[in-house]
């Protein structure tokens, strides 16, 4: 075993070994607990950045593979390994686990038990962080399934009122759609290449070079691109986000927006688009118009939304419908701008959910209309936070937000010349919608600062004796506002990561 | 008759031991009447040993080829000792504290344990006839033990005349059988006679495999033979409850098994319709009959029948392709085997909660993570596991059932693996519904609950095991793979 090929096992399973650790740990030790989960996420995030710091970024193959037999019955590896596309969700993921861990180190959610809050959290970075590492394809849908059970009970036990019938929601909803998927897995096992394999860079190759029949392609591109829809989420298949994001607790929210559901997308680049390229041509208009709509669709929505943390998640679902708009147009800037703005969601939509959490720590109430105004009157740090990261959301250039969005609208522009050549007028309306939706984003946004944040304080605010910025927050939410800056100012940071893989994953594609 | 009596010494051993509780229980004492499961315990174990000292010694025939003493024998025979030395833990207490003839109980259970261990070697029509009936037979009794209560004897009587009407079907068809072959008895033997019928002998033979069929059918609480199940489990004491949802159906699964894939395998173009409709209609109605349920033990019946199902479903993917055939064989080896696993437990955690509500209503495991949380963590894994979601062993269970219907191929693999897949997320809502009542609901009686030492080992028992499967699936693959090839032949 060398550092080279055991570097992603040791850090992705870093948290369940923390995990049991904590499980294990007397009940009555609280803030042992906490603090173990503040050094156990931090040494895996220390790990992840020791990887992503030696991983060489002039090559688009795999790094720090490990490839071992597994289940021969089956015929499934533990094929691990890390390219540029997934190398900043892997990193991402580590930042913002360790980042909720110290977050915790103050909030616990009613009706507390740190112990158990800590090991499923700890569990949930496990399964995320496998996602975007597993080569090969019985693995990533373990690891898949791995984040349901501890969303489920973060959701269930920490949640607010309605948190039983979200939970319950966003169980079978991803499970409903994973399963449809796992049953696209074991097709392409069968039809795939001789010796019948789950490796997904065999897979990947196989099918990118037209291994699969056309009749196969659309019907298994349908099966496997509605378990990543439904995580994604796209419209129609959103539903579920909204109750989960409004009933899970702070953390909950923040792993959710921020990571779980970039596995839906990153199953699209990953595994959809280069496995079944006559199917993604097929679909590719369809996911586009989905992707439009649910821009548009999202906007109004979070108009009319009263409760704030509701508005956040309905605006994430827009977010993503970027994401995938990107995706559909099939070209290299358009999936470029989908990673970019998968990462730039996860910090910025993330922090949004941290803000909302502290609000309702102090306001006990999530609805703007009882908040009131006159946040940065009365709480001037947190009301400017939540103001920079609101801009940040909305596209504002100079911050990370933006980059994600203009380039998917800029590929929607000009889709792929080869396969979508007789679409380009069909992608220049999406972008049109697109560019609506930007406006009408820009529209919530500002209106929802100016009922939050502008006025003047209502009096029982100004008596109830709010504080601002807690130290611990400040440490949770720095790297973070940092982060939308230097991404915003210099993003090559993601593009310089991503380039060579993409490159490679187009020509895979022959275009 | 050529008698291979090393072969035999697991059976001898349980036959030896249940005369000797039965005589040993007549000379105690009432105290110290509960010496008879100890007593019964030594019996498993030490016939245990015997099976351990079997393997890897081959394949051994007994009386002819009648009785084969193979690994797909010895696998069920093993897994059958170790779930009877779990049942007479989970009994003891039971039926010392509950004021029951415990002797009695004792030779009962171990009588029906000898037939399921003669089960999976009984290679002959009748010497498997001989060993379902000693299955079920005890079963009528066991099932209506506590006599004082009404819902009991309806278990016993109703669980008695489905019993023994399946039991009348069933040899109606073997009889029949018994003609078109020309007299053959022996699995292989039929397989070959039945090469070679044709025409209204055909036709005849047609019938008496569905008469079979629907006899077994009775047996593993398939659809439209299921109501008995969830009225009797919930009428029997909660260990018979178990006894009977995990072993029973499991004995019939090594039964049809072995008529299916080795007697009756060449007419499977005219019954594997026949399993495909059963397969979808007993998850389906299972499935959707489970939503509604409040009570544990009828949820757990329901749920089993849904289970019956999905192992149903293996059946109907046998084809003329021995490759795909021995992949669904290995499925449903496999999955038996976890089923079994994953519902004991699941039985075991609810014996835990009847000691403090005896009316075992899913709403009484509220608050369970506070008053045991030992239990309430494995009945978590038990539930997540039968609903098929990782990280536990009855994801494995599921991928294989999955992985054998796409490997079929054709409209029916995939279209059956689709059906499937829906029931399984349906599943879910209900198997969720414990541990949001454990983990999300407070107890009304935040006391402690005194759990028997016993009762809590079978749990983390079983919870281990599930976990370690999912780990470690290779192993169990193996197993079931390695049946396959002596499962097939004649």
């Amino acid at each position: 075993m060398t550092w080279e090929n055991s570097a992603i096992t040791i850090t992705t399973l870093l948290p369940i070994a923390g995990a049991l650790v904590i499980a294990l740990m007397p009940r009555d030790k609280d803030r042992a607990i906490r603090g173990l989960g503040i050094v156990v996420t931090g040494a895996a995030l220390v790990l992840a950045v020791a990887i992503a710091v030696g991983f060489d970024y002039g090559t688009d193959g795999l790094q720090y593979t490990l490839d071992v037999n597994w289940i021969s019955a089956i015929g499934a590896h533990y094929h691990v390994g890390i390219d540029g596309i997934s190398l900043p969700l892997y990193v991402l993921t580590f930042l913002l686990s360790f980042l909720c861990a110290i977050y915790t180190w103050r909030y616990v959610p009613e009706p507390g038990h740190t112990k158990a809050f800590l090991a499923l959290m700890l569990l949930l970075q496990t399964g995320m962080a496998g996602t975007f590492i597993a080569f090969d394809l019985i693995l990533f849908f373990v690891f898949w399934e791995m984040v349901l059970v501890p969303m489920y009970f973060l959701i269930g036990i920490w949640g607010s009122s309605n948190r039983e019938y979200a939970s319950i929601k966003f169980f079978l909803y991803t499970l409903f759609g994973s399963i449809f998927m796992l049953l696209g897995f074991l097709a392409m096992y069968f039809q795939g290449p001789d010796p019948r394999t789950f490796d997904m860079v065999v897979l990947q190759e196989f099918g990118a070079g037209g291994g699969f029949s056309h009749t196969f392609q659309l019907v298994v591109f349908g099966a496997v691109a509605l378990g990543f829809a439904i995580k994604v989420p796209m419209w129609p298949f959103h539903t579920w986000l909204p109750d989960a994001h409004t009933e899970a607790p702070t953390i909950g929210s923040v792993l959710l927006a921020g990571i779980m559901l970039k596995m839906g997308t990153y199953g699209f680049i990953r595994i959809a688009i280069p496995f079944l390229p006559d199917g993604a041509e097929v679909y590719a208009p369809w996911i586009g118009a989905l992707a439009a709509i649910g821009i548009v669709y999202a906007a109004l929505a979070c108009l009319a939304q009263k409760d704030l943390k509701r508005l956040i998640a309905f605006s994430s679902v827009g977010h993503m419908g970027f994401v995938m708009l990107g995706i559909a147009t099939l070209t290299e800037i358009g999936i470029q701008a989908a990673i970019f703005g998968m990462v730039a969601h996860g910090l910025i939509t993330g922090m949004l959910f941290f803000c909302v959490g502290s609000i309702y720590d102090r306001y006990h109430t999530r609805e703007i209309a009882k908040i009131g105004g006159g946040m940065l009157q009365g709480m001037p740090k947190l009301g400017g936070v939540f103001a920079f990261v609101a801009i940040a959301s909305l596209g504002l250039p100079g911050l990370a937000g933006f980059w994600g969005e203009v380039m998917a609208l800029l590929s929607s522009f000009n889709p792929n010349e080869v396969v979508l050549a007789d679409q380009v007028g069909l992608f220049r309306v999406f972008m049109v919608m697109g560019g609506i939706g930007t406006v009408l984003t820009a529209g919530y946004f500002l209106w929802m600062l100016q009922r939050v944040n502008m006025g003047t304080m209502p009096e029982q605010w100004k008596e109830a004796g709010l504080r601002d910025v807690l130290a611990v927050e400040w440490v949770s939410w720095l790297p973070l506002l940092a982060l939308i800056l230097v991404l915003g100012v210099y993003p090559r940071l993601v593009f310089g990561v991503t380039d060579e893989a993409v490159g490679g994953l187009m020509s895979l594609l022959g275009s | 008759m050529d008698v291979d009596y090393h072969a035999l010494l697991p059976d001898l051993i349980l036959a030896g031991t249940i005369l000797l509780v039965l005589v040993v229980d007549v000379f105690l004492p009432e105290r110290a009447k509960w010496l008879a499961m100890p007593l019964g315990l030594m019996g498993v174990v030490a016939s245990l040993a015997a099976v351990l000292s079997l393997i890897g010694a081959g394949t051994r025939e007994s009386f002819g080829g009648s009785y084969v003493v193979d690994e797909f024998a010895l696998l069920f025979k093993g897994f059958f000792l170790v779930t009877a030395s779990l049942v007479l833990a989970l009994s003891l207490r039971y039926f010392r504290e509950g004021g029951f003839y415990q002797g009695e109980y004792y030779f009962l259970l171990l009588t029906s344990f000898l037939g399921r261990v003669m089960m999976p070697s009984s290679r002959d029509m009748l010497l498997l006839f001989i060993a379902l009936e000693l299955v079920s037979a005890p079963g009528f009794l066991m099932a209506a033990f506590r006599k004082g209560d009404v819902k009991s004897n309806e278990a016993g009587v109703k669980f008695f005349i489905i019993g023994v009407l399946s039991t009348a079907v069933m040899l109606f068809g073997m009889s029949l059988i018994y003609g078109v072959t020309g007299g053959a008895t022996k699995l292989g033997e039929i397989a070959a006679a039945l090469a070679g019928v044709s025409g209204e002998i055909e036709t005849l033979a047609f019938a008496a495999v569905l008469f079979v069929v629907v006899g077994f059918a009775f047996k593993v609480s398939a659809f439209p033979f299921q109501f008995w199940a969830p009225d009797t489990y919930e009428g029997s004491p909660v260990p018979v409850a178990a006894f009977l949802a995990v072993a029973s159906a499991v004995a019939g699964f090594a039964g049809l098994l072995q008529l299916m894939f080795v007697a009756f395998a060449g007419l499977h173009e005219f019954w594997v319709p026949i399993f495909a409709f059963l397969s979808i209609a007993t998850m389906t109605v299972g499935n959707l009959v489970a939503l509604r349920q409040t009570q544990m033990v009828r949820l757990l019946a329901y749920s089993g029948i849904a289970q019956s199902g999905y192992i149903l479903m293996t059946f109907a993917l046998v084809t003329d392709d021995a490759a795909s055939n021995r992949t669904a064989f290995a499925a449903a080896v496999a999955y038996i085997l976890i089923y079994g696993i994953m519902n004991l437990g699941a039985f075991a955690a609810t014996v835990a909660v009847s000691r403090r509500y005896p009316a075992l209503r899913i709403a009484d495991f509220a608050g369970l993570r506070q008053t045991a949380p030992l239990i309430a963590v494995g009945m978590a894994v038990f539930m997540i596991s039968l609903a098929g979601v990782p990280p536990t062993g009855g994801f494995w269970g599921k991928l294989l059932i999955f992985q054998a219907a796409i490997e079929r191929g054709g409209g029916l693999g995939p279209a059956l693996a689709v059906v499937m897949l829906v029931n399984s997320v349906v599943s879910v809502y209900y198997y969720l519904l414990v541990p949001r009542q454990m983990y999300l609901r407070e107890a009304a009686d935040p006391s402690r609950l005194r759990v028997p030492a016993l009762v809590t080992a079978v749990v983390a028992l079983a919870t281990v095991a599930l976990v370690a499967i999912f780990v470690l699936p290779n192993p169990l693959a193996r197993l079931a793979e390695m049946t396959t090839l002596v499962g097939l032949g004649p």
